[in-house]
């Protein structure tokens, strides 16, 4: 075991790690870098070190674990591995470690947090590409509530905060149906309604955190789909000018790291800007009038 | 009596619709879940969902969708939920396209459907293929507005534990634990919706469920005295992927959108599937159902492909691929993979349909594919199996009939009424619309129309509702509450050498071998003396967790208790069931269709009666109650007034 000597505060403080350690293994999406047999990966021993933490107020520590990695693991296999037998490797028993998984396809958004400095869904972060030994820590910018889960209330919040979503009169039949909607500009819609709250862009973006006042790239790309929807159109005005306070869009700093790890690969960058000419044509009309 | 307050446990698609439709009758609503909200398991839906819109000029009529359902699943489901569902479906796809669910689109902007198993027509409505995360995203986005109005409040990191009765037995609150404070608590509730969905994980780990899908809660009302219906019937889709956490869902709209099932003629044939010549494969689906083809039920699907590599020895998949790495040095190498385990898959194909076109219909399941087994599903043909996916059964609820309509009467407080008043059960966890097998692309439906109906029954049984729950003595919430906890420091102190996650591996093992695809009585007699053995050995629990914050091995083993308690109720209820239906296969009570005899055949006509007589004894409701020694399984009839049973299920 090792003590951790910086805070909790240093640690999500720290400039953040450089912009090529923030890119999670996308490649493989393309399928093309993998053979389909991986016979040659076969089981193998693994070191895991884990950022550790109590409770919320307790003192982060790290502990190290040596665990058999079957081919195809992945991290949220290996703690579920871990859960049954938790010895840390200097053989010392210890509390299984707490962490947060649910549909185990990267589709749920739950178990995100930092592998190897980079913030991911540890479901699809595989044994096999990884670098060992492996550094597992919560999702950083989030309160700790213990071990690897974290508190994402604040992203919620965030969600409230700019009203994403569609304001309807009632959630029965009315026997109308919303307007037409082209397949492009579904197909652009598409990309950012798979945005599963997993906080990987929030964690990564150096302009977000507990002692800043930034909305985050989530909310926002959640801004520019409400906005392109023919009803949610109608509060457009009131989202811009939530994101045209404090802490809104303007804060964006453009290290485009959201972009870089966001695991469904949503164009968050692409939303802001759309979103620069949308608030600068609403700053227009607020001067001159009109909605 | 004060303002009602209604509690809603579950926030997946059923929950959230019933918040909605409560909250909208303007009443408040405190909605629990283990976890935040939008991350429940409706998520993981990817294919669709059915309403008739009719989009494509098939002529396809809600006359069609009702009878489809209820032949899919073998006639078991009483049939005036299933018309009324069927029936209200175009309006929720409609107002979901309000709430701004991005469901495909034609060319005209107009919502695109496709082809989906069990039907003929193209009836499923999509968004891509990530339906179920969309429509999930659609409803959680009205709730956190209605949050904001202060007409919802948000309980996560919450564990439904038990109801709180009154003294008439009449369900007036729960108790719950905080899964961080651990915190033992009573809620009182003038009435509470159970939305807690599926139970896949009594599988684990060849499940597709989410590892939230315990079906823990629903088993702890059954224990309390609500009766669950039909729990020998759980659906295995027939494509997922092999996986060593878990078995991940390939949707069957690979196979609606035109994904061909094959195997290699012969069993030796060792060269890359993409290398096999056309007439060297046996598309076993199309030869043997040609005018289903692919899109077979899934039952039937999950059979065949059973058939072909358990009985005819086509399974591909050979040791050294990937998935066949558990028999090296792993913890788990000594009780798994039994030698014919590698060669128990088949290949889906989308490999001759347009990159571009898959791409934009199916791009969910491509990148899970890619991602989990490192092969690009457009160049190579999947390798899929069948996994433990649906639970068709569930918590017993009631309906009442509309007579002039002979659907279910709109607004009857009596609609998705568990046994327990004051307690109604919607999604997954109730029992009501899939009789024998779950058609693909309804559950998305029943899970939201269920919901909607759900909460416009709590609303109509408020408004009778003499007495609320504030007139209940405390000392009732403090028992139970006791209760409760008596229960945590029991497993908390308890001194053996019993793992809960161990436990929960052998239970798994033990359904998925012995309550599978295919039944045998005695094999269920083992797999009930087996679970209480299991259960027995709770007594020598060891938590191995000592904390007393966010203890997460403490929640686990609880659930694994009270899934223990429902594997019991599916065990007995398919041991007490003598014939083959749906998803529920014995062998020894098989009435197989006469080989090439078609109605009207001297054969075929013998087997319709043979099969009408099956059904005078079978074609009942399963119920199950709970009793301290177990389940004690009896039947009740089933609602058959839309649709006769004359025409056997046939899909050749």
């Amino acid at each position: 075991m090792q003590a951790e000597t910086r805070s909790n505060a240093a640690r999500i403080n720290e400039p953040f790690a450089a912009a090529a350690k923030l890119t999670p293994d996308h490649g493989r999406e393309t399928g093309a870098s993998r053979t389909p047999d991986r016979a040659d990966v076969g089981s193998r021993t693994v070191e895991l070190r884990i950022r550790r933490q109590d409770g919320p107020t307790a003192a982060p520590y790290w502990q190290s674990f040596r665990l058999e990695a079957r081919p195809g693991a992945n991290i949220v296999s290996l703690l579920m591995d871990l859960r049954e037998h938790c010895v840390t490797a200097s053989g010392e028993p210890v509390d299984p470690v707490a962490f947060e998984h649910n549909c185990m396809e990267e589709v749920c958004g739950a178990c995100a947090m930092l592998i190897n400095g980079v913030p991911r869904p540890a479901c699809s972060a595989l044994i096999a590409d990884l670098e060992t030994p492996i550094r597992l820590e919560p999702l950083p910018k989030f309160p700790v509530v213990r071990d690897l889960m974290v508190d994402r209330a604040q992203l919620f919040a965030q969600l409230k905060r700019v009203k994403a979503w569609i304001r309807i009169d009632g959630a029965w039949d009315n026997h109308e149906r919303a307007p037409r909607i082209s397949p492009q500009d579904w197909a652009a819609n598409y990309l950012y309604s798979r945005c599963m709250s997993c906080g990987c862009c929030l964690a990564a973006c150096p302009q977000f955190g507990p002692e800043q006042a930034f909305v985050g790239p989530a909310s926002l790309a959640q801004v520019r789909l409400m906005n392109a929807h023919p009803t949610g159109r109608h509060d457009k005005a009131e989202r811009l000018h939530a994101i045209m306070a404090d802490g809104g869009l303007s804060d964006c700093g453009n290290a485009q790291n959201c972009v870089r790890v966001c695991p469904k690969k949503i164009p968050l960058t692409t939303a802001i800007g759309e979103l620069g000419r949308q608030t600068t044509v609403q700053a227009l009309k607020d001067l001159f009038g009109g909605r | 009596m004060s303002a009602p307050r209604v509690i809603v446990i579950g926030g997946g698609l059923g929950g959230l619709w019933a918040t909605l439709a409560i909250a909208e009758a303007g009443h408040s609503v405190m909605l629990f879940s283990l976890f935040e909200v939008m991350r429940s398991h409706s998520a993981c839906a990817q294919g669709g969902i059915n309403a008739v819109l009719d989009m494509k000029g098939q002529r396809d009529s809600v006359q069609q969708h009702i009878i489809d359902t209820i032949k899919g699943g073998s006639y078991l489901a009483n049939q005036p939920p299933i018309q009324s569902m069927c029936e209200d479906a175009p309006g929720l796809i409609r107002t979901f396209e309000r709430m701004g669910v991005t469901f495909s689109r034609t060319p005209e902007g107009l919502l695109d459907q496709r082809l989906f198993g069990g039907v003929r027509h193209k009836r499923t409505c999509f968004a891509g293929a990530s339906t179920g995360q969309q429509l999930l995203y659609g409803v959680d986005q009205q709730v956190r507005r209605l949050e904001t109005e202060g007409q919802v409040e948000k309980q996560e990191w919450w564990e439904f534990l038990s109801i709180v009765k009154d003294a008439d037995g009449v369900c007036r609150g729960i108790v719950a634990m905080d899964l961080r404070s651990l915190e033992v608590r009573a809620f009182r509730a003038d009435a509470v919706v159970l939305a807690s969905g599926g139970l896949g994980q009594i599988y684990a780990p060849k499940t597709t469920c989410s590892t939230n899908s315990t079906g823990a809660a629903a088993s702890r009302v059954y224990q309390q005295g609500a009766r669950f219906a039909n729990a020998e019937f759980f659906q295995f889709h027939p494509t997922a992927m092999l996986g060593e956490d878990k078995t991940r869902l390939m949707t069957e709209a690979a196979r609606g959108e035109g994904g061909r099932v094959w195997v290699p003629k012969d069993p030796n044939d060792r060269r890359e599937p993409i290398r096999i010549p056309e007439s060297e494969r046996f598309y076993f689906l199309e030869d043997w159902y040609p005018t289903y083809g692919n899109t077979v039920p899934r039952d039937i699907a999950s059979r065949a492909i059973w058939k072909v590599t358990r009985e005819l020895g086509l399974g591909v998949g050979a040791v050294g691929e990937h998935g066949a790495g558990k028999r090296g040095a792993g913890q788990r190498g000594a009780e798994e993979g039994s030698a014919g385990e590698s060669r128990d898959r088949v290949y889906l194909d989308l490999t001759h349909l347009d990159r571009g076109f898959v791409s934009t219909r199916l791009g969910a399941i491509l990148s899970i594919y890619r991602k989990f087994a490192g092969v690009d599903p457009l160049d190579a043909p999947m390798e899929i199996f069948p996994a433990a996916h649906y639970a068709m059964g569930g918590l017993w609820v009631d309906y009442e009939k509309d007579a002039t309509t002979g659907g279910m009467k709109p607004g009857s407080p009596r609609n998705h009424a568990t046994s327990i008043p004051g307690l109604y059960a919607c999604g997954e966890c109730d029992y009501a619309y899939h009789g024998a097998n779950r058609l693909g692309a309804n559950s998305l439906l029943s899970a939201s129309y269920s919901g909607r109906v759900a909460g416009e029954a709590v609303a109509s049984y408020l408004s009778g509702l003499e007495q609320g729950a504030d007139a209940v003595p405390a000392a009732l919430f403090e028992a139970e509450t006791a209760r409760q906890s008596g229960i945590n420091e029991r497993l908390t102190k308890a001194s053996g050498d019993q793992n809960p996650f161990r436990l929960h591996r052998e239970l798994g093992d033990l359904m998925t071998t012995k309550v599978g695809v295919v039944r045998d009585n005695a094999e269920l007699d083992a797999a009930l003396s087996g679970l209480r053995e299991i259960e027995q050995r709770f007594e020598r629990l060891d938590l191995g967790e000592s904390s007393r914050w966010a203890n997460q091995s403490l929640a686990h083993a609880r659930q694994v208790l009270d899934m223990l308690k429902l594997a019991q109720v599916m065990a007995a209820s398919a041991r007490a069931r003598d014939e083959c239906r749906g998803a529920h296969f014995k062998p020894a009570f098989d009435l197989a269709i006469p080989e090439g005899k078609f109605p009207g055949d001297p054969e075929f006509e013998t087997y319709r009666e043979r099969w009408k007589a099956n059904n005078a004894e079978w074609l009942k409701t399963t119920v199950a109650e709970h009793h301290p020694d177990g389940p004690r399984i009896g039947f009740e009839p089933v609602d058959l007034g839309l649709l006769s049973p004359e025409q056997p299920r046939d899909y050749r």
